[in-house]
C-alpha cells in the first residue's frame, strides 16, 4: 500500500503538479484537493504547495488560513497526521497559527529564485526523519517573503525543543537564525521555505529534496 | 438605532522589526536631496464603513478584525481611527 498525500489547491496555488510528480517518483501517491473541500479523505499525508493562495492579498497566506479546507488540515494535525507547507505554504501555516512565527519581505528586498545549500538541525520531523543531523542538502528557493521573523521567546522554544528542522548554510534573506524550515511541537507539521519538489530528480539538477519527501511517505 | 461609522485603520511593522522597504527608502531620500529624514517605516492603510449602535461598538468590531485577520500581530501593529459619518 502506497502511502496517499494530499496536495491542497488553492486559487493561486502554483507547485502542486510538481509536489504530486515529486510524491509518484519516489513510491507515493500524490493527489490533489480543493481548497474547498472540507474533508481530507484518506490521506497518509497532506502538502500545502507554493503559489500565491488567494493571490496574497492582505498578506500571504491571510486569505488561504480561512479556506474551509483548512479546518481538516488543522484536525489532521491535531491527531499527529503529517503537515507540510513548502513556500506559501510555510506561509499559510504560520498564519494559521499551526507554526509560529511569521515570514516577511526578504532584507535586500529582491525576489529570489537561487539554488541554496541547507543543513539539517533536526531529524524530529516528518521530513527530516530519514536524515542525519548535519547533512547538508542542495534546494533551490522562490519566494519573496521567506524572512522568517519571530521573539526571542519563540526562538528559544524552537531551540530549545529540536525544533529547527533546516537552515540556510549561506543566509539569503535575513532569516532570524538562518532558518529555512521548522517544525510542531510534535514534529508531524513542517514548514520550509526551500522546494523539495524542484530537487527530486537529476534533471533538475539535485535530489536533495526527494529525501525529505522520502520522510513524508515512510510513515511510522 | 445604528449608524454609519468612516474607519480608518493603519497596519505597520512592530517596533523592532526591521523594515527593508523603509530603510531603502529613507536611504534614496538624501540622494534627492531630502536630507534629515529618519525613522522611515512603511505600512498600508484600510478604509471601510461599519455599521454599529454607537462608536464604542465600531470599534470593539473593527479590533475584533484587526486581530483575527487585517493585521498579524507577530510583526504587525494597528492604529484605528473612527469618525461619524456626516
Amino acid at each position: 500500500m502506497t502511502a496517499k498525500v494530499g496536495v491542497v489547491v488553492f486559487p493561486g496555488s502554483n507547485c502542486e503538479h510538481d509536489v504530486v510528480e515529486a510524491v509518484d517518483a519516489i513510491g507515493g501517491t500524490g493527489e490533489l484537493l480543493w481548497h474547498k473541500d472540507c474533508h481530507l479523505g484518506d490521506v497518509d499525508a497532506v502538502v500545502l504547495p507554493g503559489g500565491f493562495a488567494h493571490g496574497d492579498y492582505l498578506r500571504t497566506g491571510a486569505m488561504a488560513r480561512f479556506s474551509p479546507i483548512m479546518a481538516a488540515v488543522a484536525c489532521f494535525a491535531r491527531d499527529g497526521g503529517p503537515v507540510v507547507g513548502i513556500c506559501n505554504g510555510f506561509q499559510i501555516l504560520t498564519e494559521a497559527q499551526m507554526l509560529p512565527g511569521a515570514l516577511y519581505k526578504n532584507q535586500g528586498l529582491r525576489f529570489l529564485c537561487q539554488p541554496t545549500m541547507l543543513e539539517v538541525e533536526s531529524t524530529s520531523s516528518v521530513l527530516t526523519r530519514e536524515l542525519v543531523r548535519g547533512d547538508q542538502l542542495n534546494i533551490p528557493i522562490n519566494h519573496f517573503e521567506g524572512n522568517y521573523i519571530c521573539s526571542d521567546k519563540t526562538l528559544a522554544e524552537l531551540r530549545d525543543n529540536n525544533r529547527i528542522v533546516l537552515t540556510y548554510m549561506d543566509n539569503p534573506n535575513g532569516a532570524t537564525a538562518d532558518i529555512a524550515g521548522i517544525c510542531s511541537e510534535g514534529g508531524n507539521v513542517v514548514g520550509l521555505m526551500p522546494h523539495p519538489e524542484r530537487a527530486a530528480h537529476p534533471l533538475l539538477g539535485s535530489t536533495d529534496g526527494a529525501l525529505l519527501l522520502k520522510g513524508l511517505i515512510s510513515g511510522d | 438605532m445604528s449608524a454609519m461609522f468612516d474607519v480608518t485603520v493603519e497596519v505597520g511593522l512592530r517596533d523592532g522589526i526591521a523594515d527593508p522597504e523603509g530603510l531603502t527608502i529613507e536611504r534614496v531620500l538624501p540622494a534627492l536631496g531630502f536630507s534629515g529624514v529618519s525613522g522611515v517605516r512603511v505600512g498600508k492603510m484600510l478604509r471601510f464603513v461599519v455599521e454599529a449602535l454607537d462608536e464604542d461598538e465600531a470599534r470593539q468590531r473593527v479590533e475584533a478584525m484587526c486581530e483575527r485577520f487585517l493585521a498579524n500581530p507577530v510583526i504587525e501593529e494597528v492604529g484605528i481611527a473612527i469618525s461619524g459619518m456626516s
